[in-house]
């Protein structure tokens, strides 16, 4: 074992950077807090509680947790038979196994019903290095398909605690994409305070607009900052809902007019939040070309995601160089 | 395949330091991680010994020969353990061992087919192999070829849908080609199999279903062996599957106590200290 070590690649992603703030596991920790005041919560996974935070609700909760076993179409079917029953049920995954494997009882035994399940998955788009099997690249794209069902992407640990509440007190099927363990801390320096349905400027700036949800809010802030060395100030609008869309925010900002627009995504170019902004610009004639950033549409590399993210462009570093190659 | 000649206490020997060998690989490569599923592979070792080292009919500088026995890895994730068999077969260089889970690599963390040679299907979501297998019997027996598809999965696979809508397909079409083999070592990512999902009695559920059935000590590799050599042996025109029942870490014992094995993490004196430990335990011609 005297062999120099090469990058490594990990099924648990740690997105965040050397340095960075973070809070450890937010979304269990806030769902074990509100589920003190609202007894009709309950927590199910299929297998991943301890993967997904879920595992601290079931300490604190033991009796209101379910583990349903490494079975997917079980666990979302079984989560629309407890709202039935009148439970507002948050049910875990993987996004992929969610996506993919249960889409068609999420389709129609949750959605169809609009019935109170909080579709809550780990492992969004490329945020782990072990292959397509684990990679959610598509998971918007299929779910932005599905009728009464409401999309958050959140950015941050600040986000995924007011985001985890919200969607508790929403009545309605939601999906939310989940950063799990230690998650960055960054919107509270913006102030930031996340409402279902709303798109916010985190950050304002005159040659470029960033337009983007998720881990790439995050990317596109970390990128202002480096081009703001270089004299380049840009924009971030953050679309933490991407179903339904704030069309009239988007469209205000690219009203606005003078700057180079680029929405970005941690998902594939094809059918997510950038197709979503360009179509509704498109809609309603909005005259200016807009950039996208997105994950290619092929099978991705297995690998070590600091790689993957540079070579499918979703890294801070290759943000900062597109703007500068388009402006 | 042994000679007619080999006494079966020379096989068995033969297999036992395969085994070890196996354990060895695996070891190497988790360290190279520092983490990984090696639990899995050290209790999948004696397994993969008496499949690839007495039963499978291959072709080392061949993996895609068309006479060859299939074999389905359906747990993606334990690409650690089937990597050491390749790489004790000849059919993987020895020198790629440590490219393991690295960038570019041929032998990624989750195994996927046109990565490596010699990795049939590609998993990581599970419950995929059974089906797969019966697609390739379908079509194996149609041709009349003599080939056989084993197909490894795991117990945490038993919760999955797919495993068992195969199991009723297997006895449907009457696919006596099909060969499951089920790692029973009662670990999945929330904890014990059992508390997660109970499948038990197991044998009596695949016995149901229409599968000729064994469930047998998956580290002695004596039962391993007997039990596979029937597996192809038996004339009933019914899929079958030897049911393995393991220990996770198998080998290497301060690794066998471990509670929470599904995913360890190791300190790099302590793959040194499991190696030697692994080799300090290899007693020839004894049950492990």
């Amino acid at each position: 074992m005297n062999a120099p070590r090469l990058k490594t690649s990990a099924m648990i992603a740690s997105i965040a950077a050397e340095g960075q703030r973070t809070v450890a596991a937010p979304f269990g920790n806030t769902l074990a807090r509100i589920a003190q005041t609202r007894p009709g919560i309950v927590g199910l996974s299929a297998d991943l509680s301890k993967y997904t935070d879920l595992h601290i609700f079931a300490e604190a909760h033991p009796d209101r947790f379910y583990q349903m076993g490494m079975a997917e179409q079980l666990l979302f079917a079984a989560a629309a038979g407890m709202a039935r029953e009148g439970l507002t049920p948050f049910a875990t995954t993987y996004a992929v196994f969610a996506s993919r494997r249960a889409y068609d009882f999420i389709y129609m035994a949750i959605a169809e019903d609009n019935l109170d399940v909080k579709i809550v998955c780990a492992l969004p788009g490329l945020t782990t290095g072990y292959g397509p099997s684990h990679q959610a690249t598509e998971d918007l794209a299929i779910f932005r398909g599905v009728p009464n069902l409401t999309i958050i992407d959140p950015c941050d640990a600040l986000e995924i605690e007011q985001a985890t509440e919200a969607i508790a007190d929403h009545k309605g099927p939601v999906y939310m994409r989940l950063l799990r363990g230690k998650v960055p801390l960054l919107l509270d320096e913006y102030g930031y305070k996340f409402e279902i349905g709303k798109a916010k400027l985190v950050r304002d700036g005159k040659d470029v607009l960033f337009v983007t949800s998720g881990l790439l809010t995050m990317r596109a802030l970390e990128a202002a900052e480096m081009l703001k060395k270089e004299r380049i100030d840009v924009a971030v609008l953050h679309v933490p809902t991407i179903k339904p869309l704030d069309e009239a925010t988007i469209l205000a900002e690219f009203g606005r007019g003078g700057r180079l627009n680029i929405v970005a995504e941690n998902h594939t170019v094809i059918g997510g939040l950038g197709e979503a902004v360009l179509a509704a610009a498109m809609r309603k004639g909005h005259p200016a070309p807009i950039r996208q950033i997105g994950l290619p549409d092929a099978f991705l590399d297995a690998g070590a995601l600091p790689t993957l993210h540079d070579r499918y462009g979703i890294s801070t570093a290759a943000l900062a160089a597109r703007v500068k190659s388009w402006l | 395949m042994t000679s007619p000649s080999s006494t079966r206490a020379s096989v068995l020997d033969d297999l036992r330091r395969r085994a070890t060998n196996i354990r060895e690989h695996a070891l190497r490569m988790a360290a190279v991680q520092g983490q990984g599923y090696v639990a899995q592979a050290l209790d999948i070792a004696d397994v993969l010994s008496v499949a690839y080292f007495s039963q499978l009919n291959y072709r080392a500088d061949d993996p895609a020969w068309e006479g060859r026995d299939r074999f389905l890895l359906s747990i993606g994730h334990y690409a650690i353990a089937l990597y050491a068999a390749l790489i004790e077969a000849g059919i993987i260089p020895l020198e790629e061992l440590e490219t393991y889970g690295s960038d570019d690599s041929r032998l990624p963390m989750s195994g996927m087919a046109h990565y490596t040679p010699g990795m049939e299907i590609t998993g990581g979501s599970l419950g995929h192999g059974l089906p797969i297998a019966i697609g390739m019997c379908l079509r194996l027996k149609r041709k009349g070829s003599s080939p056989f598809v084993y197909n490894l999965l795991s117990d945490g696979e038993l919760d999955e849908g797919a495993t068992w809508e195969a199991a009723l397909s297997a006895a449907h079409w009457q696919l006596d080609n099909l060969i499951a083999i089920v790692d029973v070592n009662n670990q999945q990512a929330d904890g014990p199999s059992t508390r997660m999902l109970g499948f038990e009695p197991l044998a009596d559920k695949w016995q149901a279903f229409g599968w000729h059935t064994q469930r047998v000590d998956g580290n002695d590799i004596d039962a391993v062996l007997s039990a596979f050599e029937t597996a192809r042996a038996v004339t009933e025109k019914k899929p079958r599957i030897v049911i393995c029942d393991t220990k996770m870490g198998k080998g290497v014992p301060f690794l066998e106590a471990r509670e929470k094995s599904h995913f360890i993490r190791v300190d790099d004196h302590e793959w040194a200290e499991a190696l030697r430990v692994l080799r300090a335990g290899e007693t020839p011609g004894e049950t492990q």
